[in-house]
């Protein structure tokens, strides 16, 4: 019996369009958005302004503290503004606008495809450079991957956790980039676990991805300390805390973090990027996305350069469909619909999702018939019908004691219910008040 | 001007259950025991089932179209659920008058009074056929026995027939020879309400049910294991005063009212942990009921007291949490 997260969970058709696609280089567009928030944290602040000159590689906004990320230039050019451009929502975040000429990276970049193996810098010098190179986690989550590896005193990381599960339906980024760049991944991931001084590390990966199983344990038989964990399917085994508990069996308590059960997770593209960012010296410029939707001519996988527009992948991929109905940045269970498809590719996009009209709209919503489906699949061990009652009677701070910051928001609950009651929309509404809350409490 | 772009919050795809999805698979679950059903009793079986239901329908149609003035709510099969269960409660005997005021009991009083599908505190179908229990007595306590595949005659229940030996002081072993045998109890040849007479027929949606994923195994399992856990501790007790488990698991509306009754999605709990008290609290019940109460038949009144303590199940009975709970000492650190 394969290993698998122990509460909930549901199973979406995986709709992987997209799996035997290779990464194709995507290029360079005409012009670039690079938003100087691409991370959880404090945004970043520009160190270009108008007019400038700008190399690929080349630093264009520092972090500003240290949950915060620096911003590279992922392309060479002039800048042709520094303003607030509207985002995928439409609301208007600050962005350096590049305009492209040439393709002229920074020194001591190396763009070659020979495999570095060896590493001579401590953890101290390893943490220096992923720093310095703007990396984030590249599931989604985007928090700067530096915070992530300074474990606090008085903890130990035993266990680094890779996670290859890509559990998003529609989503093949990580799957191609474990097939393609195997060995650069393993090396990445040796790098993580110097940084951190574990001698374990496991890359869960779920068992619709075999070849990625097959391939990855092949290789990882040269490298010391790196094991496969096949993962019996399940949505969200993607989510860090389900990964801890399908890998090594421990749960986060609530209100902690992994390192309080001894555990690191890093991304799949997170563990690519930090083998390009230290031996390569290649800050994170660009990244695998995948361009997928059931009426889209020719879906596929790209490396796409940071700030890239999404029309711009759109098109490459046979153009925008007579009957689409959204664009998600992301998977479609936890990605976001965009409204504004000149929005750019940031380092958190895994995927551009278009649906048919009639894949978009919501049922309308019924009465719940307490049939207890949202309780059996929450992966949290939550009650949504509960949270959604609570705030829909505009109890919101109810919603507290019924542990509604625990929730993951994975959609599980919405995905399931026969009623078609916009349960997580709910549950948000709960958990933004409740933290309000507790952010009150605590300034006092 | 480029087409607008629906933009909404996430999860952006749904499974496709649907309400009117999961109470059409309990109609169709409960379609073999209807067919046992029309075999054994006839053309009874037939008519009073279309009764139920249609009148079932109707009386929801009506009242939420003229009393409560909301959408109309027949599409979603909860009514067609409540008929055919109604009909399944009754002997097939029962005249066709009292059926309809019990579906009107079922329908106006147990549901829509209070507000409708998904508020009603008591599972319809029960409500009605308690009802019916109580306000016509002599007609719901006469059912016909089958006597090979036509020919019936009137007579008790295997549990009233039971009842009343032990009563007047027969012992087991000397009122056995008179009671169907096990396997005619499996197959429906016994004197029993319409739906609850074929045990191997009920049991067959059951694993419909199952494999559907329209109800979980808790609830059936756990009541018939009490109810075979109390009445065996009983039996073994004195076999000579108390029935054997199998004939108590056999006997009247046991697995009728478990899988398809006692799983109302409506009247019982949210989590695994509190169906499990639920279905125990039935289970013990029914046989208190069926060994010293006043009823041959206790399952029907055991679901209703267990349905009225749902609401303070849910409240207490939380389901397990993800995260070991943080301790005092984990806290301190």
């Amino acid at each position: 019996m394969l290993k698998t997260f122990k509460i909930g969970g549901i199973h979406p058709a995986d709709n992987k369009l997209t799996r035997g696609a290779a990464i194709e280089d995507f290029g360079v567009p005409a012009t670039v958005t690079i938003p100087v928030s691409q991370h959880i944290g404090a945004p970043a602040s520009p160190v270009v302004k108008k007019g400038d000159n700008v190399k690929v590689g080349q630093v264009i906004a520092t972090a500003t503290g240290f949950v915060s990320s620096n911003i590279h230039a992922s392309v060479s050019g002039t800048v042709t503004a520094v303003d607030n451009v509207p985002d995928g929502g439409g609301l208007r975040k600050q962005a350096i606008v590049i305009q492209v000429e040439g393709d002229e990276w920074e020194e001591g970049i190396d763009r070659t495809d020979t495999l570095v193996k060896e590493c001579d810098l401590d953890a101290k010098e390893i943490v220096a450079k992923i720093a310095a190179a703007g990396i984030v986690g590249m599931g989604g989550a985007t928090f700067p991957t530096q915070v992530k590896l300074s474990v606090p005193p008085g903890k130990k990381a035993e266990f680094l956790i890779i996670n290859g599960v890509e559990c998003e339906p529609y989503l093949t980024a990580d799957h191609r980039v474990m097939l393609e760049r195997g060995e650069e991944l393993l090396v990445g991931i040796k790098i993580l676990m110097k940084c951190l001084g574990v001698e374990q590390a496991y890359i869960g990966i779920e068992n619709n991805k075999p070849d990625a199983i097959a391939h990855l344990s092949g290789l990882a038989a040269g490298y010391e300390g790196i094991e496969i964990v096949p993962l019996r399917m399940k949505y969200p085994q993607g989510g860090e805390k389900q990964l801890i508990d399908a890998v090594i069996g421990r749960q986060v308590p609530s209100g902690r973090l992994p390192i309080d059960v001894g555990a690191v997770v890093q991304n799949v593209g997170t563990a690519l990027a930090v083998y390009e960012a230290v031996q390569k010296n290649k800050p994170l410029i660009e990244r695998v996305v995948t361009v997928t939707g059931k009426a889209l001519e020719n879906p596929g996988n790209y490396r796409v350069r940071i700030g890239t527009p999404l029309r711009a992948l759109i098109e490459r991929s046979g153009g925008m469909p007579e009957d689409t109905g959204k664009v998600i940045n992301g998977g479609p269970m936890m990605g976001r619909a965009v409204a504004n498809i000149e929005a750019p590719v940031t380092k958190g996009t895994s995927g551009v999702l278009l649906m048919r009209d009639e894949e978009a709209l919501r049922g309308t919503a019924k009465a719940c018939i307490s049939c207890a489906k949202c309780v059996a699949v929450c992966p949290m061990g939550l009650e949504p019908y509960l949270l959604n009652k609570l705030v829909s009677k505009g109890r919101l701070a109810d919603t507290e004691p019924e542990r509604v910051t625990d929730c993951i928001e994975c959609g599980s609950c919405s995905f399931t219910c026969p009623a078609d009651l916009p349960l997580l929309d709910m549950i948000r509404l709960g958990k933004a008040e409740v933290m309000r809350l507790i952010r009150a409490r605590n300034a006092k | 001007m480029e087409k607008k772009l629906i933009v909404s919050p996430s999860p952006h795809i749904h499974g496709g259950d649907s309400t009117a999805r999961l109470m059409r698979d309990v109609v169709i679950a409960l379609v073999p025991a209807f067919v046992l059903s029309v075999i054994v009793y006839g053309l009874n079986s037939l008519v009073l089932t279309a009764v139920a239901v249609g009148s079932c329908v109707l009386f929801e149609y009506l009242i939420q179209r003229f009393l409560l003035k909301g959408p109309n709510t027949i599409g979603n099969w909860s009514a067609i659920v409540t008929g055919v269960l109604l009909a399944f409660n009754v002997p097939s005997t029962l005249p066709v008058w009292i059926l309809i005021l019990g579906s009107l009991f079922s329908i106006a009083v147990a549901k829509m009074s209070f507000g409708g599908l998904g508020r009603n505190l008591f599972n319809p179908a029960i409500a009605g056929r308690v009802f019916l229990l109580i306000s016509f007595p002599a007609q719901m306590a006469s059912y016909p026995v089958p006597e090979g595949v036509v020919d019936t005659t009137s007579g008790a229940t295997p549990l009233a027939f039971v009842k009343e030996a032990l009563k007047k002081g027969t012992s087991v072993s000397d009122l056995m020879p008179d009671l169907p045998s096990y396997g005619d109890m499996l197959l429906g040849f016994r004197a029993g309400s319409l739906g609850e007479i074929a045990a191997a027929a009920l049991i067959v949606g059951f694993i419909y049910l199952l494999w559907r994923r329209v109800i979980t195994w808790h609830i059936p399992v756990f009541i018939v294991g009490s109810m075979a856990v109390f009445a065996g501790i009983l039996w073994l007790a004195d076999p000579e005063q108390y029935m054997n488990p199998l004939f108590h698991v056999l006997a009247g509306g046991t697995l009728l009212g478990s899988i398809y009754m006692a799983t109302d999605y409506v009247t019982s709990p949210m989590n695994v942990k509190g169906m499990i008290v639920y279905a125990v609290g039935i289970g013990v019940l029914t046989i208190l009921i069926r060994v010293w109460g006043a009823y041959p038949e206790g399952l029907s009144f055991a679901i209703l007291i267990m349905n009225s303590v749902v609401p303070l199940i849910n409240k207490y009975m939380k389901p397990r949490r993800f995260g070991v709970p943080v301790t005092k000492a984990a806290a301190a650190k």
